[in-house]
């Protein structure tokens, strides 16, 4: 470990440095920015500075829910349109977006196509991967259908881009009784073999729907395989886990790996333990948007010692 | 028969209800044979509600499903319910005994029993 514990000495080269801010922005994601192989955030990308960075950027954006019109939020199509408006007037293009899964609320092809449809105008390319709501029809097959191709098994895959390696995985079928979100052994082996010989310096980002790493059992918020995941990552020098799911951001550090989950573009969902259930929490009408996507924690620039956090990040 | 009817009783209207009372318990009772029961599960806050219920074989069990989000309702090899929204329910009737696990295969950690005699 104590190499990586000069994150700022410049003598070490960029890409041992830890340093991750984040913050996240109303309406839908996090806009992230490689910059000599660190995944950094940009900030709020309504009000992105006008300052091109270098390097790579990417936008995640998470649970959609294209479907939903609970009184959580009834018009989820419409909070989406207006995240996918928010990108297309950003000042600096970002490279790709990643989706990190309920891009439907009950798999149906008409959602999938309204998804599509809004989505597709950010004119950005799209790396997908499923939540457990994209996978309800009952063949199973519209999800993969329109994004699985080139992928593996149920659905992963890896990429490059910039000099940094992104692997999109599928934690939401097969899952057990009692337990949590899964990965199962095949697609464990797929990544074991994907990271093998891969320079340790190389950059990881590793997005799935589900947490990789334990939020809340209680309420299923975790991958019950994620530790033989991260196992494999131990090693890198950088390693940045995005996932989704539970429409709220949370963030940990721990050694060389930072953990983020996106916000919904659809509706909240309460801090863990807060409420009866997880599920789609109502707050009044003016507070909604405030919820899906409001800044809610920071990690100040520069800020080498990132303490693990596990509280929820309040909005 | 615990109706017992009390003849000493000289009210007739007692023993009109009474008789009444009689006649309703004896036709749930034959019912029991001539049709299957019928009970519910609900589904609330993420939870199977009762979570374990014991039932007679040839009783069908609805699950409905009262949350904002989807359900599916799975007893590995038994039966498995589609995609459950909001008031949707699913029915399944039980025709051994036996102990039915069964969960959510969308979120694992609900989970129930119905123990089928």
């Amino acid at each position: 470990m104590s190499e990586f514990d000069h994150d700022h000495d410049e003598g070490r080269g960029v890409s041992r440095r830890r340093v991750l801010e984040c913050m996240t922005w109303a309406g839908t994601g996090v806009l992230w920015t490689i910059s000599g192989g660190v995944p950094r955030s940009l900030g709020l990308v309504g009000s992105a500075q006008a300052a091109a960075p270098a390097g790579l950027t990417f936008l995640q954006i998470s649970d959609s829910h294209i479907g939903f019109d609970k009184p959580a939020n009834p018009n989820a199509i419409g909070t989406l349109e207006e995240a996918i408006n928010k990108i297309k007037s950003m000042p600096a293009k970002p490279s790709f977006m990643i989706h990190t899964g309920d891009i439907t609320h009950l798999s149906k092809a008409s959602e999938f196509d309204n998804a599509e449809r809004i989505i597709s105008q950010a004119k950005l390319d799209v790396h997908y991967v499923p939540g457990e709501h994209d996978f309800i029809d009952e063949e199973v097959r519209l999800y993969r259908e329109r994004y699985g191709r080139g992928t593996k098994g149920v659905g992963w895959y890896s990429f490059d881009a910039n000099g940094v390696h992104f692997i999109g995985l599928v934690n939401v079928v097969n899952l057990k009784a009692g337990g949590l979100g899964n990965l199962g052994t095949e697609q464990l082996e797929w990544l074991e073999d994907d990271l093998k010989g891969r320079s340790k310096s190389t950059p990881i980002v590793v997005f799935a729907h589900i947490p990789l790493w334990t939020v809340y059992p209680t309420w299923g918020w975790g991958t019950e395989d994620g530790a033989r995941a991260l196992d494999y990552l131990k090693g890198f020098g950088s390693v940045t886990v995005l996932n989704g799911h539970i429409h709220q951001v949370m963030q940990k550090v721990e050694g060389n790996v930072t953990f983020h989950t996106a916000r919904s573009t659809a509706f909240p969902q309460p801090a863990p333990g807060t409420a009866p259930s997880p599920g789609p929490m109502k707050v009044a009408d003016g507070k909604l948007r405030g919820l899906l996507g409001v800044a809610s924690i920071n990690f100040k620039p520069g800020d080498q010692r990132l303490a693990i956090i596990d509280t929820p990040l309040q909005g | 028969m615990m109706m017992s009817v009390t003849l000493r009783s000289l009210d007739v209207r007692s023993l009109g209800i009474r008789l009444a009372v009689a006649a309703a318990i004896l036709l749930q009772l034959g019912g029991a044979h001539a049709h299957a029961e019928e009970t519910n599960v609900m589904i609330d806050n993420f939870t199977f509600e009762p979570a374990q219920l014991t039932v007679k074989v040839g009783t069908t069990v609805t699950w409905k499903n009262r949350d904002d989000i989807p359900h599916i309702v799975v007893s590995a090899g038994k039966f498995r319910s589609k995609a459950l929204d909001t008031d949707d329910s699913y029915s399944f009737t039980f025709t051994a005994a036996g102990d039915y696990k069964y969960f959510c295969s969308l979120h694992p950690h609900m989970t129930g029993m119905i123990k089928v005699e």
